[in-house]
């Protein structure tokens, strides 16, 4: 599996890259997939410890088993759970039904913003992979953004071998992104050959359906499948033409490059 | 087509390039289109909004995904995108080819392992199709195909074909580089993308698809000599772990290693690994690797580990090709932060040797600066030594990049070394360091038993400011405070270890300076906070605090400079007093020094326990 271990050196050079230049990091974690997979990339760059907070900005919405997956795992591996929400806005009665957009810019970026200021975190390692769509293709492994948590991509920075966005003025902070160059089938590859436990909405429990991606309980569709292990998900995958995130309401139009450009992961 | 039921066996880097609207979307668009490696639907939803907005249909669109580039019909930033063939996956990234955008370009090109370069075969050979090939070159991407687009516009005629072919391998050909195929196409009709054309009969060679299957991963790296910079020490259990990235050659159990510009050295005892069993007994080139040592030495991020017998080389200077990126202009004497690999160090450019045009790789000379998107060849000065390789041999440890307050704003590949005046003293110091008999005791040991680490303190100025008075008194504060410090006093070198010298040799501050530091790099070695002036020297005091400095390496030297009036200090100096001295503020403020170094690490009677990782 030589294409894992590449992948695998890249991510952990990158974390050990941001673990190195910022004082308070912290990891974002949504106990799907990919943020899982690059919880275990941090435990193979700092050789089994974590040595930075992972953050859940928590819906409200979200399915219950992820939530009870992500304490049992906390707690076996010994890690710094930290949960942001905005409660605000959910006492005010925020939801899905006010708007798909409108609800994730609330809950979401809002939510992360606010964790952001209240932690002072001036780097947010996030798990977003650049083949889920058009603007996540378009990252830099180190993006900075501004006061507001904006993002700017009419003007990047250069990102040149192995050398990083590392600096950058009072105010701002930086989005560290370890898995731009994993693709979907990777991220099962390498949960296979590495064995790491994964939660089981992804798989079909004898009803034909499986989630392929997961988000708030509203706006996640599962999709008809028959995959019972992750290598009936692999097989699956190889054979595939439809994307990943169909199954995604906020990817309709131009939602997702509206929501991203605000600060949405 | 066989595409996805191989099993894929590894990941390649290409970037697509070419001056602007020679068609370099619609290639890769055409590319995914050809080969079903789109996600269903997308090719019919971005018809449908073409249709929609009365637009015609263009392949460019599928990969475009910011409304603006797509209002535009450009390619404002680099897309990664991802395709699997016959066992291999890619990830193609689209780079824009508008000039504005060089740095985007750049960015994605740094990281490709093959490129494809587009020539509109209509317009030709234009301005950035010249400075893309040449960038290539310079970022390091050797394996390259030509792609002569839109074959379609000029009848599909061979002679167009080849009088491009000739007119770009000849500029290639004045820095020697040669691409692995010229390959003539319609990206917009599909002609030799994945499916070879019949408009072509008279082109024999490979598809764009097939160019892309013949490009190799990384050729070789593992058999070069070792090199391993250092990206940071961890100590999170019981373990004290020296992590990096292999650039070049292999790692393994039992290698005895130099650390360079340090001349540490120590054997390697382990290789970790998180959830690999049985752990890895090597780590080779492009692995991110973390290692144990058999003994307890101080190193630090920036160094580079390699064997004894193939050292990187150390110095203050070198000669350089840059390509400018900045906002700002990049400015004869300003500062700015250099990195190579993992080491950051402050510079500045000495020299602007040329500006070179890459239309034509004609050289201007004499210029006080290079402006964005410009290429120069330059001399480069660093404010310590560091290890480095020059880029014809060592790829990663032979390029870097300046950063400008707080941004990347340039990179370049080291072509020379440029001799400095410490190059003969920096060689005696290493081979001394390497054949250093230890006893049983190491420096780690000391530290831990003293409660601090061995440094100097060097008070450097002209007669009568209180270089001496000042040297007393840190010497008594560290003794009372119970470090272990001692004053070094050229006088009493003089009538001793230099009476042999006749009165002109003690006149050569040079050879006086050189037994100094030897002394002082004695001292050092026994644990102590050495506090030194350069009295002796007299006015060479520059000159004598350059040697000293070089021969004690990599001890730090905390260097004070007194005048009574304000006058400019030698280089590197930490701390600057001008005008009447309040000893008291002094000694505090080389106190907090010694201690931001690091040299005294910890509050004294506290338990002495080290904090490696840094
Ligand atoms: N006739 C013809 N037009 C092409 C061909 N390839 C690209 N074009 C057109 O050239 C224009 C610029 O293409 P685009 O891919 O955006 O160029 P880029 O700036 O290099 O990415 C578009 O209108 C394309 O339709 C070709 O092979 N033949
Ligand atoms: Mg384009």
């Amino acid at each position: 599996m030589q294409h894992l271990r590449q992948l695998e050196d890249q991510s952990v050079y990158i974390l050990r890259e941001a673990y190195k230049h910022f004082d308070n990091l912290g990891m974002l974690w949504s106990m799907g997939k990919d943020s899982t997979v690059l919880l275990w990339l941090a435990r193979k760059a700092f050789f089994g410890h974590v040595p930075f907070p992972l953050l859940h900005v928590d819906t409200s919405y979200k399915i219950p088993a992820m939530i009870e997956y992500r304490d049992r795992v906390a707690r076996e591996w010994g890690l710094k759970l930290v949960v942001g929400q905005n409660k605000e806005a959910l006492a005010a009665g925020m939801n899905h039904t006010l708007g798909r957009v409108t609800c994730c810019t609330a809950l979401k970026t809002n939510g992360l913003k606010q964790l952001i200021e209240q932690k002072g975190y001036t780097g947010i390692i996030l798990g977003v992979r650049a083949d889920e769509e058009g603007t996540r293709a378009k990252e830099r492994y180190f993006s900075p953004r501004d006061k507001h948590g904006d993002w700017d991509f009419r003007d990047q920075p250069p990102e040149l071998w192995d050398q990083f966005k590392t600096t950058f003025p009072p105010g701002t902070h930086i989005r560290i992104h370890p898995l731009l160059d994993w693709t979907e089938i990777n991220i099962w590859e390498y949960i296979k050959y590495e064995n790491i436990p994964f939660i089981d909405l992804y798989l079909d429990k004898g009803d034909g359906t499986r989630y392929r991606s997961l988000g708030c309980a509203p706006c996640t569709t599962p999709i008809k499948s028959t995959a019972k292990s992750v290598d009936d998900i692999i097989e699956e995958l190889r054979h595939t033409t439809v994307a990943e995130r169909s199954g995604r309401a906020q990817d309709e139009g131009r939602g997702m490059e509206l929501l991203r450009k605000d600060g949405y992961m | 087509m066989d595409n996805q039921t191989q099993k894929p066996s590894d990941n390649l880097n290409i970037v697509i390039v070419g001056h602007v609207d020679h068609g370099k979307s619609t290639l890769l668009g055409r590319l995914y289109a050809d080969t079903g490696s789109l996600p269903d639907g997308k090719l019919e939803k971005v018809q449908a909004i073409c249709r929609q907005q009365g637009k015609e249909f263009e392949y460019a669109f599928l990969f475009d995904a910011f409304l603006e580039e797509q209002e535009q019909g450009i390619t404002i930033d680099t897309a990664r995108t991802f395709f699997g063939w016959k066992g291999r996956y890619y990830i193609i990234i689209d780079a824009p080819g508008h000039k504005e955008f060089l740095k985007n370009m750049i960015s994605g090109a740094a990281r490709a392992e093959g490129a494809l370069l587009l020539i509109d075969a209509l317009e030709g050979v234009k301005e950035q199709s010249k400075k893309h090939g040449y960038l290539l070159s310079l970022l390091g991407v050797r394996q390259f195909a030509v792609v002569v687009n839109k074959m379609d516009l000029v009848g599909y005629r061979q002679d167009v074909f080849d009088g491009i072919e000739k007119e770009y391998r000849e500029f290639l050909g004045q820095f020697k580089a040669v691409p692995q195929q010229i390959i003539p196409v319609s990206a917009k009709l599909g002609d030799n993308i994945a499916n070879r054309s019949e408009q072509m009969p008279w082109y024999s060679g490979p598809t764009v698809l097939d160019a892309l299957s013949a490009f190799r991963k990384e050729p070789g790296r593992s058999e070069q000599p070792l090199r391993l910079p250092i990206q940071d020490v961890y100590k999170f259990d019981a373990r004290r772990i020296i992590t990096g990235r292999v650039t070049a050659g292999r790692v393994k159990v039992g290698d005895s290693l130099v650390f360079s510009p340090s001349n540490k050295r120590a054997t390697v005892k382990s290789i970790e690994a998180f959830n690999i069993d049985p752990p890895p007994t090597e780590g080779q080139a492009g692995q991110s690797v973390g290692v144990t040592l058999d003994e307890q030495i101080f190193v630090e991020r920036g160094e580079v580990a390699s064997h004894q017998d193939a050292l990187p080389l150390v110095s203050t200077a070198f000669r350089a090709n840059v390509f400018w990126l900045g906002r700002k202009p990049l400015e004869r004497g300003r500062r700015y932060q250099l990195r190579v690999a993992t080491k950051e160090v402050d510079c500045e450019v000495a020299t602007i040797h040329r500006i070179i045009d890459t239309m034509d790789l004609a050289q201007q000379q004499g210029s006080n600066v290079v402006n964005k998107n410009q290429v120069a060849e330059l001399t480069i000065r660093t404010k310590t030594p560091m290890a480095f390789d020059l880029s014809a041999s060592f790829e990663s440890t032979g390029r870097f990049v300046l950063v400008d307050e707080y941004d990347i704003a340039g990179g370049g590949i080291v072509t020379e070394l440029v001799h400095d005046d410490q190059e003969f003293l920096r060689e005696e110091a290493r081979q001394r360091d390497f054949a250093w008999v230890k006893g049983q005791v190491g420096v780690e040991d000391r530290a831990q038993q003293y409660g601090h680490r061995a440094a100097i303190v060097l008070v450097t100025g002209g007669r009568h400011t209180g270089k001496s008075f000042l040297a007393r008194t840190i010497e008594a504060r560290l003794v009372a405070d119970g470090r272990h410090a001692y004053l070094l006093d050229g006088e009493n070198l003089r009538r001793g270890l230099d009476a042999d010298l006749s009165q002109g040799e003690r006149g050569q501050a040079a050879e006086m300076a050189r037994r100094y530091g030897e002394v002082a790099r004695l001292l050092v070695d026994t644990g102590l906070i050495v506090v030194s002036t350069t009295n002796p020297f007299g006015m060479a005091y520059v000159e004598a605090a350059q040697v000293i400095r070089t021969l004690v390496h990599p001890v730090p030297v905390i260097a004070v400079h007194m005048s009574k009036t304000p006058e400019e200090a030698p280089p590197n100096t930490d701390i600057v007093l001008s005008g009447p001295t309040d000893f008291d503020t002094a000694t505090r403020r080389i106190l907090e020094e010694l201690k931001r170094r690091g040299v005294l690490a910890q509050a004294i009677g506290a338990k002495p326990i080290f904090q490696y990782s840094i």
